[in-house]
């Protein structure tokens, strides 16, 4: 007996026994069986045939008009087993898709991996996590023969792929001028005339760059657009808003960016972070920065690894584990 | 939640009154409605943002997409009535710099 043999017999009986007593337990056989036909792609139209196959072996005087509804019938499924094809190729289409994006997303994870640097005198903690698969969120250190380390973080307005190739513009330019490193302001320039002129009229980046000089424990910084960081004094035990002015990257082909300088003394924190992290919503509105200062404070006893591991946990929850934008932290700490 | 969008032309004065939520959702809606405006020459479009309560970064590049159309097409685009939250995104970004914001603080209602 070949398989169509075996599905027929077993639709048979499952009819026949339908047939003889409407329970429910037939019927639940029956949706068994459907769907192990769809598992083995039998098409609507050959599932209708096999019914009115068995059809007439049990009745064989079904009248002449019924018998002809039955091809009508059949003519009729035929446009659903061609919907139902469509589906299956599209089906097999979106998984190789879907393999093509793991694939980008696992060389974006490569490309944009930001291995944190080891500064003498320097505790760093930094975390990144894409809403979706592929991130719009940048952070990226980049240390220099003098043990000045240079840190940037970006975001790109939208998401998944669009922002993720414009994330790898971004790192291109950084890495093609290396001379420019030590002054953010030109850094900040430099960017955004690549951007304006690479980039679709209604999307821009925002970016905020500083850099870290261990020798006289200054950092230096510039922003261009990019949702404020804090800066936290430990003598004072205070936060306060690091503030920046310049506009985002891609809108104005002159733009200036102006550069500041704050010097760490011991226990002191840079933080910076991307709009993800204030635009989240809870159930209950906003996270207002205030509570993100909150959740630092109550973490502030530990490493700073994990205090933004523990902050991003935090959120995490209070949106119920559903992350709608991309998530980035980095803090920097002048260790005593 | 939704985005509303109820137009009022007067001549070659465009008002766009927008209320809900623009975000990578609604973004388009409010971008099918903008740029039509912003292409006719020595046209002025005014959009009022009051009934907005919550804008995104995607909300945001349609007003930068608008504003690089009317700089090339020769119109004007003014926003107003935007509420505090609102505003504050336009000023993080420096974008109250390059767009024309008029200055009524607390949102119409």
């Amino acid at each position: 007996m070949d398989d169509r043999d075996l599905q027929y017999q077993k639709y048979k009986s499952i009819l026949e026994n339908y047939l003889q007593e409407q329970s429910e337990q037939t019927l639940y056989k029956g949706q068994q069986f459907s769907r192990k036909m769809i598992e083995q792609k039998i098409s609507p139209e050959e599932a209708v045939s096999l019914h009115v196959s068995v059809l007439e072996e049990l009745f064989p005087d079904i009248p002449q008009p019924l018998k002809n509804s039955y091809d009508f019938l059949l003519e009729m499924m035929i446009g659903y087993g061609f919907a139902y094809r469509e589906h299956q190729s599209l089906r097999s289409r979106q998984q190789q898709l879907e393999s093509e994006i793991e694939i980008a997303a696992n060389m974006q994870q490569t490309l944009l991996a930001g291995d944190k640097p080891d500064v003498n005198g320097l505790d760093i903690g930094a975390i990144s996590k894409p809403a979706q698969k592929m991130s719009g969120d940048y952070y990226h250190f980049v240390q220099d023969e003098n043990n000045c380390m240079s840190v940037a973080i970006a975001d790109v307005i939208g998401k998944g792929i669009p922002a993720a190739l414009c994330m790898s513009m971004i790192k291109y330019t950084m890495d093609s001028a290396p001379e420019q490193r030590m002054q953010p302001g030109a850094v900040l320039e430099n960017l955004n005339r690549v951007v304006e002129q690479n980039v679709d009229p209604n999307m821009f980046i925002t970016m905020f760059y500083g850099l870290y000089d261990p020798r006289v424990h200054s950092f230096y910084y510039a922003g261009a657009g990019h949702e404020p960081g804090f800066f936290y004094d430990a003598e004072k035990d205070e936060f306060e808003e690091l503030f920046t002015k310049g506009l985002v990257l891609g809108v104005s082909k002159k733009t200036s960016y102006q550069e500041y300088q704050r010097v760490l003394h011991g226990n002191d924190m840079v933080i910076m972070l991307s709009d993800g992290v204030t635009e989240c919503r809870s159930s209950d509105g906003f996270i207002e920065r205030d509570e993100i200062v909150a959740m630092i404070r109550k973490y502030i006893h530990l490493s700073a690894q994990e205090i933004v591991d523990e902050v991003y946990r935090e959120l995490e929850r209070l949106q119920e584990f559903e992350l709608r934008d991309d998530f980035t932290l980095v803090i920097l700490r002048r260790e005593v | 939640m939704n985005l509303q969008i109820k137009q009022e032309d007067h001549e070659n004065t465009h008002h766009l009154h927008i209320a809900g939520e623009i975000d990578a959702y609604t973004a388009p809606q409010l971008r099918e409605a903008l740029l039509p405006l912003t292409g006719k020459e020595g046209h002025e479009t005014l959009v009022h943002l009051g009934d907005v309560n919550y804008m995104d970064s995607t909300g945001l590049g349609v007003f930068v997409g608008a504003l690089k159309s009317s700089k090339e097409h020769g119109s004007s685009i003014k926003l107003t009535g935007m509420t505090s939250r609102v505003q504050r995104l336009f000023e993080i970004t420096g974008l109250d710099e390059v767009i024309d914001i008029e200055d009524v603080k607390g949102g119409s209602k």
